[in-house]
């Protein structure tokens, strides 16, 4: 068996499941993270496979000693955190809202 | 032979060093083990024990997080193989850092609004709980294991070159003496202790490699361009020395070798199960967003430093010492460029530079593996003692008391196993605990959180598909037989050509997660999945 819940909690997980508000707040993380998941995960697979393919391209010197290879590397830790603050953004902004709002109608349903 | 000459070269040079490194020492395990008693006075529930009461907040988790992660192989590792091979080392840090994002993403916030202490109570959620418990807390134990044999194996070799010892009883009384401090750590402190001692090092850590970059780059007026060119030149092999390829070769093998291993890495991480208890010590799954930015920021800085350390290493230190840096395999890189820096061998600011940053990799060694110790207790205790066993018909005082037990039998199979287990490669090993977390037990945990379908036999044939295939292409690989520095020599039955097995083991993790799935009906698992659903992306009704 699974973790047992309450007939309350169990009826109003069930209801809020079914509002267009819960709708919308899982489309638009769903919205968000897919495509940002799949475009730094192709981003990271680039860097592997040039690091790994494209050893001329790497080694270009663009000035002084610094080459592609770094660049690019120093490339992936700009967008990881770019990436990392966009999405706290956008959560805090877009879906904590809707999270809250419905996390507070649960708690009043559960102890009336 | 190299070895014993480096050591006899070092303890000759070196012997005020080896007071001072020691007394820091002395002060470091002082410092954790009075943490470790005052974090104890309120360990009284199981929420305590687990989960530190979930009274952290996210920066402090934050540094928590960064603290657990940033092990012995990537701050003594990855400098080291940068100061070696050049530019493949940082290859390592772009996957480790990348990684979080998966986490941060896809994991951490509905993690911590599903579950309650382990990485099983997210499944068993909506699953049968016995045998999903007893598949998580399986993967957990040897993704756990291998992890902490890495980092044992690292503390004996690094202290015994640290303090200049090299003998076997020394190696081993070292890691003696660090599983005997995890266990108390972990026994006493639970997961608070472990926390403020996690804490305590990522703090310690921070500020040593700020110090030793600003020293490094002043030497070069702080153009970066200038030192990698130093490097390059002192390096001796020239150019390429800033370009990936010198380390991981040429061969086809060796590049699908090297893609396997980029995999492993950036999907590792969010399937680490020290890593995901982490996330039940904050309240909110607000403050588990924030611990991962933090995480990122201190992780990410971190690494970007270890490049200076590297590079500085290999333009820095010379003559007898860059040969140590050889001898060790790159592992005293970090120290000996300290000591370079702060004035070079027999100054005093060498000597305090080395002392400090050789404590830092200590008390390194000491956070990560108390971390994985309660992380396997936790889920013997949690899932195997009172979910599988005892049917959850136990009280919370039983279950922390089988929880500090299972400290104790964890750490001392880990000291056990880790004295004869002092010839594997370190980085292997993490490499391996990797690439299980990836295959194992991401992809339960991503089918889990998003696909309605997704049942019992499903959770507990890609856990068990992911962690045997990975384990079971290991043996047959050539890190285990049929190559020069293979585990077993004399046979050969290595027909698996690649040492890395994540690119064929992380898709057969989701695949039999797929296939068991779709073989099985579940209703029940179906149903629940609407409270899952809601609860993971609101935290209605999540443990407080």
């Amino acid at each position: 068996m699974a973790e047992k819940i309450s007939a309350e909690a169990h009826a109003a997980y069930q209801r809020i499941h079914a509002t267009d508000e819960f709708a919308e707040l899982k489309r638009t993380y769903l919205r968000f993270v897919v495509p940002l998941t799949i475009g730094f995960m192709a981003w990271y697979l680039l860097y592997v496979l040039a690091s790994n393919y494209a050893s001329g391209f790497m080694g270009h010197v663009l000035f002084g000693n610094i080459n592609v290879a770094l660049v690019f590397g120093l490339l992936q830790f700009v967008t990881t955190f770019g990436i990392a603050i966009w999405y706290a953004k956008f959560a805090a902004v877009r879906m904590d809202p809707i999270a809250d709002k419905l996390r507070d109608e649960y708690e009043e349903e559960i102890e009336r | 032979m190299s070895t014993t000459a480096t050591i006899l070269r070092a303890a000759t040079d070196d012997n005020s060093n080896q007071a001072l490194t020691g007394s820091l020492f002395i002060l470091i395990v002082l410092i954790t083990v009075g943490i470790t008693f005052w974090a104890s006075r309120n360990n009284q529930t199981a929420a305590d024990y687990y989960a530190g009461g979930r009274s952290f907040t996210g920066a402090q988790n934050g540094f928590a997080v960064a603290g657990d992660y940033m092990s012995a192989a990537s701050f003594l590792g990855i400098s080291g193989a940068i100061a070696l091979s050049g530019y493949d080392g940082f290859l390592y840090s772009i996957g480790f850092l990348v990684a979080w994002l998966v986490a941060l993403l896809l994991v951490a916030e509905l993690l911590r609004n599903s579950g309650r202490f382990t990485m099983a109570d997210q499944l068993a959620f909506r699953m049968r709980q016995r045998p999903v418990r007893t598949a998580a807390a399986t993967s957990t134990v040897v993704v756990s294991i291998f992890y902490l044999l890495a980092q044992m194996v690292g503390a004996g070799a690094l202290v015994a070159l640290l303090l200049g010892v090299d003998s076997e009883t020394a190696k081993n009384l070292t890691i003696a003496g660090v599983g005997v401090l995890m266990i108390f750590y972990v026994v006493v402190g639970g997961m608070k202790g472990t926390t403020w001692v996690q804490i305590v090092k990522a703090v310690l850590l921070m500020v040593g490699t700020v110090l030793i970059t600003v020293l490094v780059l002043a030497k070069f007026n702080f153009n970066v361009s200038d030192m990698l060119g130093t490097a390059a030149e002192e390096s001796g092999a020239g150019k390429a020395f800033l370009e990936p390829g010198l380390k991981y070769g040429v061969s086809t093998e060796a590049k699908i070798d090297f893609i396997s291993l980029g995999l492993a890495l950036v999907l590792g991480t969010a399937g680490l199960p020290h890593i995901l208890i982490r996330f039940y010590t904050v309240p909110t799954a607000r403050q588990a967003r924030k611990s991962v930015l933090w995480a990122i920021g201190l992780i990410g800085s971190f690494y970007l430093m270890t490049l200076v350390l590297g590079f500085g290493a290999a333009a820095l230190v010379k003559g007898d010492k860059k040969q140590d840096i050889v001898d060790s395999g790159g592992n005293l890189a970090s120290p000996l460029l300290a000591e370079a820096v702060g004035g070079g061998s027999g100054s005093t600011g060498g000597a305090v530079l080395l002392a400090l940053i050789s404590a830092v990799a200590f008390a390194t060694i000491l956070a990560v593996v108390a971390g994985l110790t309660l992380t396997s207790a936790s889920s013997v205790a949690h899932d195997l003692y009172a979910n599988v066993w005892k049917k959850g018909k136990v009280t919370e005082k039983q279950e922390v008391k089988v929880a500090r037990i299972a400290a104790f039998v964890i750490g001392g199979v880990a000291i056990a196993l880790s004295i004869p287990a002092q010839k594997l490669n370190i980085a292997f090993l993490v490499a391996l605990a990797f690439a299980v977390a990836a295959s194992a037990n991401l992809p339960a945990l991503l089918f889990n959180l998003f696909w309605r379908r997704f049942n019992t036999r499903g959770a507990v044939w890609s856990i068990y598909g992911g962690l045997i295939s990975c384990v079971g292409l290991v043996i047959f690989s050539p890190v285990v037989s049929g190559s020069e520095t293979a585990m077993i020599t004399g046979s050969d039955f290595s027909w698996f050509p690649l040492a890395n097995p994540g690119i064929i083991s992380i898709p057969l993790g989701f695949f039999f997660g797929w296939l068991g799935t779709v073989t099985a009906r579940d209703a029940d698992a179906e149903e629940r999945y609407v409270e899952l659903d809601v609860r993971s992306m609101t935290g209605a009704g999540s443990e407080k």
